[in-house]
């Protein structure tokens, strides 16, 4: 709420910066803006960002930095029986602290409650300094830009220079994005092979964290095992390609080569309509319609289905990249030029061998690329499994047996009560940082393939 | 030299050749349309399941009680109470003598809480809103319609069989006799469930409601967009503008197209190391799921948008350098008015995408079970996908019911911005 | 058939290998090709030419039916291959383009092994009955296309790989390898350098003694090189049709003399 205050009086002040530098602007050209270098508007916009800036620069920083700050100074007051405990209990005590601060709980120990008395008391000074300092800088800053307006100042320029600088940070957010992935998951894959070797977990064929918890088997070789998680999407995520690429493909033939337009534009639309469901809702139907569905039919026939079989979420998750694998090969298959369809029309061919055996053949190389792109789209999907598949890591090749996935795995090992540190949470890292590189590199050559396809017929 | 007699009068075999090659075209030609009715008849399931399920989460059982606003029984001074009193008055107590009055033959303590099971144990938060509005209704006895237990609730609604010990029905005998007397009595009646749409999440499936994902849903997505639209259209601006063709802007142009199909799980994994272990953002709170739903988005938007600005004609841009506009001036006066239908088209696609997504904000602790309404950024609170998962992990039947509703909800929402995106595009739609 | 009293008489039609009445041609609402009466004799070759819109291509693809791929093209009147109508509804079109081949203005050779361009057709027709047949005609048409000589040691690299001009060749043996009795060429050698077009030229001479052939040429030079015929097309109407000497030396119509003097086009 105050800081929201704050803001707007951060605002008002900037947009009274530009009245200010637009008038002045004006003034000093005796009311005729043709005088000036730049319109009068640049000035103002050259005062309001003088102003503006700094005291905003101010405050993110002061954002971003309050928590640390904040646990640092009130760790540092806590009394020295507390200040023993062990690390995950101290978070546990900062945690309430923070929440009878903010949320008037009522603390378990008087400690917490002085804690929290401080945490307020310091928030409030450091809130009111830094208020005060930005807001200061604020109007220094716009009375030193107010002072340099005049005729020839060439405020556009400088407005402008200001606006490049924003648009060249703002089109390295990208790099920054993916920096921060790789940073974050490289440091917390280190930490965790400090007590798993690297090759106990791309090797094991062993996966059960959970007995990780207790000490005497922390980092124990063979808990950590990735093997049938591996195994596990390979098998789902096989069974969705073996679903979604032909009838992607063939739909997208269908729609490109035979169908009316009528057909098409009614179509279309809704084939999309499965790439826009949300993946959750994929994941609940799965798992209430389509399992038992799949179990019942094969308890019909006499076999024996898990009630998460890995058939039923990979069919799911099939389906829903079916829009995925056909609207790539539309793109692909509309980019094969039209003379080779003609010379094969030429020669007598029917339809349908024309696209076997021109069309088809012509466009291979972009369907693959577009093939593997989906590949990477379903190794790396995540509520469908979370939700139909298993939690049971069970190395087997069979689709009607449940096994689990990458993506499971992480989901499982850091929802829920969790302890930081632990090899069981810092697994989920390790394998964020499998999934990442697998799906990147499928993602690189898919692309590449795409692009060089592209060429040859642009 | 070919014999060319073959083809000109056909002779037998080829004719059985051709005949062949037509049946070829046939097949595959069913095959591709099998293909489209394959998915399209998922699709149809799909949503004919959800619509069947969740239909009926709209309309929720009530009973129908003669309540006797005894001002002993509720703790209250009779004459004037205070209003912290009624508000913290006994509501339950008199909701079950009401109760064991409509069935006076019911004994026993047992058999008594049975019957005062029938109706939900938030049925005393209704009344003490009746209460509180009118205080003057102490010491009197009002017919008033209270919300039934979930249990009751799906055996009414036919979603359990009625048969005492089918599957999945968790009434006992007594409790079904006692139903079927309520109505018979015509005490018994659906009406609209305004609890999924007013309240938080709860254990109780018949108070449970919507209410608190819509609003944290509604946060997540302000916080997305006010950082995903700035940046990615100056980073499209940027990009096909300013940028000068060199390693450095090949370099983010890869990068945005990776980012692109990076696994969504991997960026809650990012939200989880970045802001909350090393930033310490509050845990579970929009703001943070906002933040990575920018970055899932951010890629989307920039593609979209330099497509919208690539389609504006050069000639346009030159016109204005012409003129003597400089670049930045061309760029706001001519190249983002025109290319704004298309940036939004693709924002609000974006944004449509993000508010489906679920995966990354499981990372980030949005998955905690919040009773409260969200009233800021900062508060903890759940998101409409994370509600659905959340609910789809329940065990009650009701569950099933409201899951489905959930997801009704949204896919509504979803709906409204994929038309509001396509009216969009049809009403600025400009060939050059 | 229908018994149209238009100049060309019905002994004339008898002869024709091809012949057209009446044509019409309708891209939707546009009137691209009007009223045209036209023979094609056997074993000749007949050049269409006029100015580019013309309609010259339009009445190329109406012979063996590649307006159907067009969706708004719509087709009148009457056209004949040995007497037999090509848009009756009896008609295969599948057969048909094995009768009448089509030679396209950029060589487009199927991103396959020259051997499998060219085979690719046969194949389809079930025209071989064993490799030995099938390797046969493969080379025959080869050599017909004078190509063989340039290819014969890698019929297993793929066609695109070939210059533009042997690509067209290939295009050319890919057409003849289906023995049709017609083949259609849409400017052949537009794309084409100068010595390319001149050995295209030279095999279409050749070609002469087995097939008919029909084809469309923006070059007066070309059209009175090769071919024993000629018709003037204009704004979608023939214009003029003749033998190519008495067309060149002694156009009867003021458009056609203005085109040939080169006044406009
Ligand atoms: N697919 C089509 N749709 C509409 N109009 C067409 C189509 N193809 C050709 N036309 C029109 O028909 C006329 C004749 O074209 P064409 O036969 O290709 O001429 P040319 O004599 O240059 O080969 C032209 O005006 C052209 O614009
Ligand atoms: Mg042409």
């Amino acid at each position: 709420m105050q800081l929201l205050t704050l803001m707007v009086v951060l605002l008002l002040l900037t947009m009274f910066g530009y009245r200010l530098g637009r008038s002045r602007a004006l003034a000093s050209a005796s009311g005729n803006p043709r005088l000036l270098h730049s319109l009068p508007s640049y000035h103002g916009y050259y005062v309001a960002l003088w102003c503006g800036l700094p005291a905003v620069f101010i405050l993110a920083a002061w954002l971003a930095l309050e928590p640390s700050i904040l646990h640092g100074m009130i760790m540092a007051s806590l009394p020295a029986d507390l200040q023993g405990l062990s690390e995950e209990r101290l978070a546990l005590v900062y945690n309430e602290v923070r929440n009878v601060a903010r949320y008037g709980h009522v603390p378990s120990l008087p400690a917490v409650g002085d804690a929290a008395q401080h945490y307020n008391n310091i928030r409030t000074t450091m809130f009111f300094s830094v208020a005060a300092a930005s807001l200061a800088l604020a109007v220094a800053a716009l009375a030193y830009a107010h002072r340099r307006i005049h005729a020839d100042l060439r405020a556009r320029n400088r407005v402008e220079a200001a606006v490049k600088v924003f648009l060249v940070a703002a089109s390295t957010m990208a790099i920054f994005t993916t920096i921060g992935i790789v940073m974050s998951l490289l440091f917390e894959s280190l930490r965790f092979f400090q007590s798993v070797s690297l090759f106990d977990f791309l090797f094991g064929v062993q996966w059960s964290p959970q007995m990780a918890i207790r000490s005497d088997q922390v980092g124990s070789s063979g808990a950590f095992g990735a093997v049938p998680l591996f195994a596990g999407t390979l098998l789902i995520s096989g069974i969705a390609m073996l679903v979604a690429v032909p009838l992607g493909l063939l739909s997208a033939i269908y729609m490109s080569e035979y169908a009316a337009p009528k057909f098409r534009a009614v179509v279309k639309p809704l084939l999309e309509v499965l790439a826009g469901i949300p993946t959750v809702v994929y994941g609940f139907f799965a798992a209430l319609t389509v399992a038992p569905f799949i179990r019942d039919v094969g308890h019909q026939v006499g076999l024996t289905v898990a009630s998460e079989s890995a058939l039923a979420a990979g069919l799911v998750m099939g389906i829903m990249i079916i829009p995925f694998v056909s609207s790539l090969s539309d793109d692909v298959i509309n980019a094969v030029p039209q003379s080779l369809r003609e010379g094969a029309y030429g020669l007598g061919a029917t339809k349908s061998e024309t696209i076997r055996q021109v069309v088809i053949p012509a466009a291979l190389p972009g369907i693959v690329g577009g093939v593997l792109l989906a590949a990477s789209r379903a190794i790396g999907e995540t509520m469908i499994v979370v939700m139909a598949a298993g939690l049971a890591a069970n190395l087997t090749a069979n689709p009607l047996e449940a096994v689990t996935t990458v993506t499971t795995q992480i989901v499982t090992l850091l929802v829920g009560d969790q302890e930081f540190d632990s090899p069981k949470t810092l697994a989920a890292f390790a394998l964020g940082l499998v999934l990442f590189t697998v799906t990147l590199a499928l993602n690189v050559v898919a692309l590449h393939i795409v692009n060089k396809y592209r060429e040859k017929y642009d | 030299m070919v014999e060319r007699t073959a083809v000109i009068s056909p002779t037998q075999a080829a004719a059985g050749r051709l005949k062949q090659r037509y049946a070829a075209e046939r097949r595959f030609k069913a095959l591709g349309i099998s293909a489209i009715a394959l998915a399209l008849g998922f699709l149809a399931m799909l949503l004919v399941t959800i619509l069947g399920n969740g239909l009926t989460a709209f309309v929720q059982t009530n009973v129908r009680l003669d309540v006797t606003l005894d001002a002993e029984t509720l703790g209250v001074d009779a004459v004037n109470p205070s209003a912290d009193a009624l508000g913290a008055a006994n509501y339950g107590q008199v909701i079950k003598n009401a109760m064991y009055k409509a069935f006076p033959a019911v004994e026993g303590r047992a058999e008594r809480r049975q019957l005062a099971a029938l109706v939900s144990s938030g049925a005393d938060v209704s009344l003490r809103k009746v209460l509180v509005a009118n205080p003057g209704l102490l010491g009197t006895t009002q017919s008033i319609w209270l919300t039934a237990d979930d249990d009751v609730d799906m055996a009414m609604k036919g979603h359990v069989s009625r048969q005492a010990g089918a599957e999945g029905n968790r009434l006992t005998d007594n409790q079904l006799a006692w139903l079927d007397q309520l109505e018979q009595r015509g005490d018994v009646a659906k009406k609209f469930n305004t609890a999924l749409f007013t309240t938080g999440d709860s254990r109780e499936p018949e108070q449970a409601g919507l209410w608190g994902a819509v609003v944290g849903s509604f946060f997540s997505l302000s916080i997305t967009l006010l950082v995903c639209f700035p940046l990615g259209v100056a980073t499209s601006v940027y990009l096909e503008e300013f940028a000068p063709k060199n390693r450095w802007t090949d370099l983010i142009e890869v990068n945005i197209n990776n980012l692109a199909a990076v696994p969504s799980v991997v960026f809650g994994l990012l939200g989880l190391a970045i802001f909350l272990n090393f930033f310490g953002f509050p845990r579970s709170a929009p703001l943070v799921g906002g933040l990575v739903l920018a970055l899932i988005s951010l890629p989307t938007i920039i593609i979209a948008g330099r497509a919208a600005m690539k389609a504006v004609p050069p000639s346009i841009r030159e016109a204005a350098l012409g003129l003597g506009a400089s670049k930045l001036q061309m760029v706001t006066d001519h190249v983002l008015p025109l290319s704004m239908p298309g940036i939004l088209t693709g924002t609000i696609l974006g944004m449509a995408h993000a508010l489906g997504e679920t995966a990354p904000l499981l990372m980030i602790g949005m998955v905690a079970f919040i009773v409260d309404i969200p009233a800021s950024p900062l508060d903890p609170s759940a998101v409409l996908p994370v509600q659905v998962y959340l609910w789809a992990d329940s065990p009650e039947r009701a569950f099933v019911e409201r899951t489905s509703a959930a997801i009704m909800v949204l896919l509504f929402f979803l709906a409204m911005m994929n038309v509001a995106a396509i009216l969009l595009r049809k009403k600025f739609e400009r060939r050059w | 058939m229908n018994a149209n009293t238009a100049s060309p008489s019905q002994a004339d039609r008898r002869l024709a290998k091809v012949s057209a009445r009446d044509v019409n041609v309708f891209y939707g609402q546009k009137h691209a090709l009007k009223h045209v009466d036209l023979d094609i004799r056997a074993n000749d070759v007949t050049a269409l030419i006029g100015p580019s819109g013309c309609g010259k291509s339009t009445f190329l693809r109406c012979i063996n039916r590649m307006n159907d791929l067009i969706e708004n093209a719509q087709v009148t009147g009457s056209l004949n291959l040995d007497g037999d109508d090509i848009y009756d509804r009896n008609i295969d079109v599948v057969q048909l383009r094995a009768r009448i081949g089509m030679v396209f203005q950029k060589p487009n050779p199927f991103p396959k092994s020259i051997y499998d361009n060219v085979a690719y057709g046969p194949r389809i027709h079930g025209m071989a009955r064993d490799q030995a047949e099938l390797d046969e005609i493969v080379m025959g048409s080869l050599e017909k296309a004078g190509l063989l000589a340039e290819v014969k040691d890698r019929l297993e690299e793929t066609g695109t790989g070939l210059s533009g001009g042997q690509q067209q060749r290939l295009c050319i043996a890919r057409a003849i390898a289906v023995a049709p009795e017609v083949i259609l060429m849409d400017e052949p050698c537009s794309a084409l350098d100068p010595i390319a077009t001149a050995k295209v030229e030279e095999l279409i001479d050749e070609l002469r003694e087995n097939f008919t052939i029909v084809i469309v040429t923006h070059s007066m030079q070309q059209a009175a090189r090769v071919s024993q015929r000629t018709a003037f097309f204009h704004l979608g109407e023939l214009v003029e049709v003749g033998d190519t000497e008495q067309i060149f030396t002694n156009p009867q119509h003021p458009l056609t003399q203005g085109y040939i003097t080169g006044r406009f086009g």
